[in-house]
């Protein structure tokens, strides 16, 4: 338990998905305007990482990696479909974003009406890619530690988003010079945010 | 629909190539493909190298859907889109970690986000599915070149400034670290390429009046 809650917080903040790696920018600039929206995106970028990483898990170990498959047959001890994660994730992302559209749908609708166009935009959505190629690359040893990293990542990239959503509503009364107004002064921003959040490396827990 | 070819370098055509460079740059003014952008600009032999790799995808990817584009069902487009770019990376990935694989190494999962890299996807959807192939194969290149204008450059600075290196090869001589100079240790560091980015847009912008986003 206590190694979940680890990678959780390692997650959110140390290894968060904006700051430390970059995934999910395009959306993360375009969608922070205002912070109903981003809270909307965010909100839907947590529950499709919290499915996709798990199922992606289960994926990697009973069919792609090498010797996966020997639950099949004894001979495909060195069969290794790794070669085929791209394509099998994006797969599994996109028809993932289609379930967890349903899935609102039903049991939430009011939710499902304020997310709007945001969830298909998830499908293309580094972050999502990225959450499933991390994992792939981390080989974590069960499926919860998986669980906990898949949602440890998009609270992150929640926090992320919805903090420059803020910063960006309160610097429209600032005086920006001209040439930085817009994009430029939010990367700027986004830049000293990730300076602020590398205070947490290091942190033992 | 004109009667006449046109010329395969006329002034439109070429202006798909040089456009992308500066007044409609994928990073600085359409807002896209930035996650990789900043993620492997540490040193600028891998950024050198990403930037093969997406014009590689880019151009392909654009030729194959422009070819597809009267045959593809717009209810699927988006999968089709998707399969065909991914099949590309795949590609590239391979070649990357049979010929160059310390520069794959150091790329890692981010050659595989090429597939979801925004300027793909984004100039498959607004130009390729509606031109003709040489077209969208010229607008891939420039727009792949705009993309690695400005991954070389944020690269660059912070190479240079980071490492004392350009290229791997050491561009600061001893005399001026012994004087007292120190390599920027937080130029290695990813916020940093935000923050050039920004003040390459900074500069752009104040060249180019009418990039200049009004409250």
């Amino acid at each position: 338990m206590e190694n979940l809650v680890n990678i959780f917080v390692k997650s959110v903040f140390i290894d968060n998905m904006i700051f430390a790696y970059f995934l999910g920018m395009c959306s993360y600039l375009a969608v922070s305007k205002t912070v109903k929206t981003s809270t909307g995106l965010g909100i839907a970028v947590i529950f499709v990482l919290g499915f996709t990483v798990p199922v992606a898990y289960l994926i990697e170990n009973y069919l792609l990696k090498e010797g996966a498959l020997t639950w099949l047959s004894e001979s495909f001890a060195d069969v290794d479909l790794s070669f085929l994660s791209f394509i099998i994730f994006i797969a599994l992302i996109a028809s993932m974003v289609q379930l967890v559209e349903m899935v609102i749908e039903k049991f939430s609708p009011a939710l499902y009406s304020s997310l709007g166009i945001f969830l298909p935009l998830i499908a293309v959505n580094c972050a999502i890619l990225g959450g499933s190629l991390f994992m792939q690359e981390r080989a974590y040893s069960n499926i919860a530690e998986a669980t906990a990293f898949g949602l440890g990542s998009g609270v992150g990239w929640f926090l992320a988003i919805v903090g420059i959503a803020a910063i960006r509503e309160k610097i429209r009364y600032s005086n920006v010079p001209d040439p930085l107004k817009g994009l430029g002064i939010t990367f700027i921003i986004t830049g000293l945010m990730g300076i602020a959040f590398m205070g947490f490396m290091g942190i033992k827990l | 629909m004109s009667a006449e070819k046109e010329p395969l370098f006329s002034s439109k055509n070429i202006k798909l190539l040089t456009e992308p460079l500066n007044d409609s740059n994928p990073i600085t003014v359409q807002v896209l493909g930035i996650c990789s952008a900043l993620a492997v600009t540490v040193k600028v032999k891998p950024a050198f190298v990403m930037a093969i790799s997406v014009m590689v995808v880019m151009a392909v990817s654009n030729v194959v859907i422009s070819l597809l584009r009267k045959t593809v069902p717009p209810r699927i487009r988006i999968i089709v889109q998707l399969v065909v770019i991914a099949a590309m990376v795949i590609l590239v990935d391979q070649v990357l970690k049979a010929f160059l694989f310390d520069i794959s190494k150091q790329l890692s999962v981010f050659v595989g986000l090429i597939i979801t890299n925004c300027i793909i996807m984004g100039r498959l959807e607004a130009f390729a599915l509606s031109n003709k192939p040489w077209q969208s194969f010229l607008d891939g290149i420039g727009n792949a070149a705009g993309y690695g204008v400005i991954l070389i450059i944020v690269a660059f600075f912070r190479e240079l400034l980071g490492s004392g290196t350009v290229w791997g090869y050491k561009v600061i001589p001893e005399s001026v670290y012994d004087f007292g100079y120190e390599n920027n240790g937080l130029m290695i560091l990813p916020p940093m390429a935000l923050i050039v980015v920004g003040v390459i847009i900074w500069v752009q912008r104040a060249k180019n009046k009418k990039l200049v986003e009004s409250n």
